[in-house]
């Protein structure tokens, strides 16, 4: 018996609800940002498992598209990382709560 | 494909993730996304797209985790939990899992069965890459550019 592709989209969607909670419940702002990985790449995980159960001419378009996905996913992590030192360096805090002002 | 690995890399990866949203330490949960991610790509190469798992470790496991280690340890001074968990996220997060999980089991047209997989090699993907995805690949490179010189710009040190 092999997993069906619901079991595979049931998983993906309890990884991004994961990833939603941590982006919406905590406070820290490195959390927030595993969190949004965390969704990408149950996004990722999607694209591939339907790639999987595609019917037989199978073009490699969904492995094309998780690929260009990877390297969007790194490009935000390291822009969103960069603010995250540049507001610390501000307000001398991480706390998503307490950044009032985008004015410097 | 079998069932039994399938159901231990998911347990293994929703438990990773579940400790990486919920754990108060900033770098045991950062470590812990780094083992979620691990069996993410362990899903991959049970789904036979090899080249994407290992692209996957890395660039996640091997530049994003050593990116956010930084950023934990550059910021260091307040790396506990603020305190006050928002507890309104636990229940948007369960509410969009259960209209997904009733969408996802409620679709006739999901219930397909796994064709005979194709192996996709290396060679392959690189001669799609660069017929088909030309355009792509150059803008990938122009946004990794831009990321490049935006990160650079935000973190220099202000002029006074």
């Amino acid at each position: 018996m092999t997993p069906t592709l619901q079991a595979f989209l049931i998983v993906s969607a309890g990884l991004f609800s994961i990833g939603l909670l941590a982006a919406l419940s905590r406070r820290h702002a490195i959390f927030i940002l595993i969190g949004i990985e965390m969704m990408l790449a149950a996004a990722n995980l999607n694209f591939i498992a339907f790639w999987h159960f595609a019917p037989p001419p199978h073009p490699s378009t969904g492995v094309m598209i998780a690929i260009f996905s990877i390297a969007i996913s790194a490009a935000e992590a390291a822009v969103g990382l960069a603010m995250v030192i540049a507001v610390y360096r501000h307000y001398r805090t991480t706390n998503v709560d307490q950044f009032n002002q985008l004015k410097g | 494909m079998n069932s039994v690995a399938f159901v231990i890399i998911a347990i293994f990866t929703l438990a990773a993730a579940l400790a990486a949203a919920t754990l108060p330490n900033l770098m045991h949960a950062a470590l812990c996304l780094v083992l979620a991610l691990l069996g993410l790509a362990s899903f991959f190469f049970l789904l036979g797209a090899e080249f994407v798992g290992l692209v996957l470790v890395f660039i996640y496991v091997g530049a994003v985790a050593v990116l956010i280690v930084f950023t934990i340890l550059l910021t260091g001074r307040d790396s506990r939990e603020h305190r006050g968990f928002n507890w309104s996220g636990v229940v948007i997060a369960l509410a969009v899992f259960g209209c997904l999980t009733w969408a996802i089991l409620k679709a006739q047209s999901l219930t397909i069965v796994p064709p005979h997989i194709r192996a996709l090699t290396v060679r392959q993907i690189g001669q799609v890459l660069m017929a088909g995805y030309v355009w792509p690949l150059q803008c990938v490179g122009v946004l990794l550019t831009a990321a490049l010189i935006g990160a650079l710009v935000l973190v220099l040190e202000e002029k006074r």
